[in-house]
């Protein structure tokens, strides 16, 4: 698993929970350090022992977890870099969630050897689309409800009101359900190509 | 259709499929243009300017009238705008003739781009995804810049982590990098190991002679390569289980494992300093050196100290080095006393 999968687990940690909470996952895990490095590759097997003591010292089901850390990814400010990224993606937010299938294309244009879950997208009708996510190939079951918390936040973030759920198929793959109540429900965050984030 | 509906038709085309384009007419002024190319003017109107006031022709030549702009179409132009901040333009012209069926005779329609001048372009005229066309690659082209100064930035810190981490290892190591030898930090701990056991040991204290003229005639890289030469004979003239180290530029201490008497000391001694009176070549320079040795044995103390032991052969080193260069002497404690009672110069050294 690349190391930026975990690093963005410990980092949601830090800033959702502090310190002593990672400190404490870590400390369950025994893997002889304290801090993930974004840019090595980490055991597959890793990052699911991973969620698993992060459900475990904050006592909460994985899957609210793993939507928590989707919409972290995307609003907090540390994070700025990759919400921006996002934008990118579309003017609109069905723009962007056409854009979505491209997602594991994109990352790997940032960065080579980073593999996302294959993901497509399906307009049912124009207010209701699903998308689904191969989470199991890309050996990050679950994933799908980090696309979730992370379609959420860019909903938030274009200012579209939306209703989404999350329907688990045998933990092969997730699809998620998108209903559009409104594509310009608030005036949502500005986007400007030149505005680069640090 | 009259000319001027026509006109608006193809209008609302090029406005979609090249929003940075202008149509020009015979005389070279601009009679409609894309909404991008009018953000490219500090009024935000370009209707109705001349084009090459706008824009200056920079490549395959400058051009001052229609004419002259005319001869260079169909290839790549280089231009730039006039007005601040100047941005450097890439286009393409295409003469709509004397009959066009649309738009006026003996005009051209020019289509611009940013070309690599887009990043700072974006910024410059806070353009959004709407300025350019759906099919233009320049909005990848600005996610790829982002991704990557993104990642990059990551991999410099990374780099940056590992760099410190290869600091802090050398700095715990044991091992001189040049010389493969032992280092100072090593001295403490087997020193210690070997009072903790109780083994007997000599340890010898060596000094360098005239190292000093190599590093300064010949420069570093001859003094490394001696110093490489001379550790290699320690270990050729040592057994295994003995122990070289390195303390400084060209200091070392020997410790020989189980050497109890002063003759065997005396004979390694001997041999060391022969040894390392051969010469050594640095390419076709011949390196001449000699070396001073201080022993003291650890079977002579009662309860051996570390310190004592070290102090004790620096002052036979001492005593060697008196007595000129290339000898070397046992640790007596009357050497204490003639060094006490002679008034020579005694650099304070250091151990640890």
């Amino acid at each position: 698993m690349h190391g930026l999968i975990n690093r963005s687990v410990e980092r949601f940690v830090h800033d959702t929970y502090g310190e002593e909470t990672w400190a404490e996952v870590m400390r369950r895990l025994d893997l002889g350090f304290a801090e993930f490095e974004p840019m090595l590759t980490y055991d597959d097997e890793l990052t699911v022992k991973l969620l698993d003591a992060l459900a475990e010292v904050l006592d909460r089901p994985d899957t609210d977890i793993l939507e928590d850390i989707g919409t972290y990814l995307v609003s907090h400010p540390s994070f700025e870099a990759l919400r921006r990224l996002m934008r990118f993606g579309g003017v609109t937010f069905v723009d962007f969630l056409h854009s979505v299938d491209d997602l594991p294309e994109r990352a790997r244009l940032a960065v080579a050897d980073l593999n996302l879950p294959e993901m497509e997208l399906r307009e049912i009708t124009a207010e209701y689309l699903c998308l689904t996510v191969h989470s199991q190939k890309a050996a990050m079951p679950g994933f799908g409800h980090v696309a979730m918390g992370l379609l959420r936040a860019m909903a938030d973030d274009y200012g579209a009101l939306v209703f989404m759920e999350v329907k688990d198929s045998k933990g092969r793959r997730e699809t998620v359900e998108i209903r559009l109540l409104e594509t310009a429900f608030a005036s949502g965050r500005e986007f400007e190509l030149g505005a680069r984030a640090v | 259709m009259s000319d001027k509906e026509k006109f608006a038709d193809i209008g609302r085309v090029l406005d979609l499929l090249c929003p940075m384009h202008a149509v020009l007419d015979a005389t070279g002024h601009i009679v409609h243009a894309g909404a991008t190319t009018h953000k490219l003017h500090p009024s935000g109107d370009v209707t109705g300017r001349r084009f090459l006031e706008i824009f200056e022709m920079k490549r395959p030549r400058s051009a001052v009238s229609m004419r002259e702009l005319m001869a260079m179409a169909g290839g790549k132009l280089h231009l730039q705008l006039r007005p601040n901040p100047r941005t450097d333009l890439k286009g393409i012209l295409v003469p709509l003739g004397d009959r066009p069926v649309f738009g006026p005779a003996g005009g051209a329609i020019v289509n611009l781009s940013f070309g690599i001048s887009v990043l700072d372009a974006v910024n410059d005229f806070s353009l959004t995804n709407a300025d350019f066309a759906a099919t233009d690659l320049a909005i990848e082209m600005l996610y790829l810049v982002e991704a990557k100064s993104a990642a990059m930035e990551a991999s410099r810190k990374l780099n940056l982590r590992l760099q410190g981490a290869k600091v802090a290892a050398e700095e715990q190591a044991f091992t001189d990098t040049l010389t493969g030898l032992r280092n100072r930090r090593a001295m403490d701990h087997i020193l210690n190991r070997m009072i903790d056991t109780r083994r007997d040991f000599a340890l010898m204290n060596l000094d360098l002679d005239y190292f000093k003229n190599v590093n300064d005639s010949l420069g570093h890289a001859a003094g490394d390569h001696v110093l490489q030469t001379v550790a290699h004979v320690m270990v050729s003239e040592t057994r295994s289980e003995d122990v070289i180290i390195r303390t400084g530029g060209d200091e070392f201490v020997l410790i020989f494992l189980s050497m109890t008497t002063s003759d065997k000391v005396s004979a390694v001694a001997e041999r060391l300093i022969e040894r390392l009176e051969e010469p050594i070549m640095f390419g076709d320079k011949e390196c001449r050196i000699s070396a001073s040795i201080g022993v003291t044995l650890g079977s002579t103390y009662e309860a051996p100290d570390f310190d004592q032991l070290l102090d004790d052969a620096d002052v036979a080193l001492y005593a060697a080095k008196r007595r000129g260069r290339g000898q070397h002497v046992l640790y007596d404690p009357s050497l204490r006393a003639s060094a006490q009672s002679e008034v020579v110069y005694m650099p304070e050294r250091r151990r640890g």
